[in-house]
């Protein structure tokens, strides 16, 4: 549910209802995965998997975020195709540090 | 001239257009946090050691501003879906909830660093360090300026609600969208930073 689809407020109270019920599970959601994030650093496992791990779980709890706070899992296909471009451009920036550093420097 | 399509959503997009500036600000948005990520895995991967975050960072305050901002996306987001029920009165109790979510927050940051300067660990002390500030500094600046707009809805900037509650909901939800961008950029700096 976004503002544009509604010229006529207040005509959609049962659906803003069922939106503020899935707020509060989100909520919960990331408030328990937050925990789960702090009680794994304490296990102390090795740096690879710890990075895995928390990023993992960092995934998770930014889709819940983006998909409900932002309503982005009832937007309009341009959003969608505007992110999904900013996504890729984003894996290629992440990407280039770790080529770089990945069986001898291969990119100069 | 009147602005086009600021309440109206446009026929060939199904939007308005300052819903789609607010999405294309937020993609260059990823971009400059993703260059500042992609050169904190550079300086990381290159460096010969790195301390583990906790050794050096306060994870239970760090913890706490996650709870705080992880909060004040609820209550930006309950201030929205007040305004679609039309309860003006709502929507300012938890708009105010945020703004004062987004205060705590800077104030927890404001101890962080105070502490930190106070120990003598400053930008210039090492890597570390060096990306730790800049990192949390521009995010900080974000929750700053997204304080500012919401401080703008809640107060002059809800007369438009008088003369044109659509509009004055779209405002609330466009700020909405970056205040939550920038709790979902700390959603990632939390673990990087102070527990890795």
């Amino acid at each position: 549910m976004t503002t544009d689809h509604a010229a006529d407020l207040g005509d959609h109270a049962a659906d803003i209802d069922k939106h503020v019920k899935v707020y509060v599970t989100v909520f919960v959601a990331l408030m328990a995965l937050t925990l789960i994030t702090v009680a794994i650093s304490y296990v102390h496992l090795p740096t690879p998997m710890a990075i895995t791990v928390a990023m993992l779980v960092a995934l998770v709890k930014g889709s819940l975020v983006a998909c409900y706070f932002m309503h982005l899992i009832s937007e309009k296909k341009l959003i969608l195709a505007v992110l999904g471009l900013t996504a890729a451009f984003f894996v290629v920036l992440l990407a280039l540090p770790i080529l770089t550093h990945s069986n001898g420097y291969w990119i100069h | 001239m009147e602005i086009p399509y600021t309440f109206e959503v446009r026929r060939d997009t199904g939007l308005t257009n300052g819903k789609i500036g607010l999405w294309l600000f937020l993609a260059s948005e990823v971009m400059l946090f993703g260059a500042l990520f992609a050169s904190y895995i550079l300086i990381r991967t290159g460096a010969p050691s790195w301390p583990r975050g906790d050794t050096i960072l306060n994870v239970p305050l760090a913890t706490f501003n996650t709870i705080v901002l992880i909060s004040s996306s609820v209550t930006m987001v309950m201030s929205w879906a007040s305004l679609m029920r039309r309860r003006i009165g709502t929507f300012r109790i938890y708009m105010a909830m945020t703004i004062a979510l987004g205060f705590v927050f800077l104030l927890v940051k404001y101890f962080e660093y105070s502490h930190k300067f106070h120990e003598g660990l400053l930008p210039s002390s090492n890597n570390f360090l060096a990306i730790y500030f800049t990192l949390t500094g521009l995010h900080m600046l974000h929750v700053a300026g997204g304080m500012a707009v919401n401080a703008y809805l809640l107060g002059p900037g809800s007369k438009l609600y008088k003369t044109n509650p659509v509009w004055f909901t779209n405002r609330v939800e466009n700020s909405g969208l970056f205040w939550h961008f920038v709790d979902l950029v700390w959603i990632f700096l939390f673990p990087t930073l102070y527990l890795l």
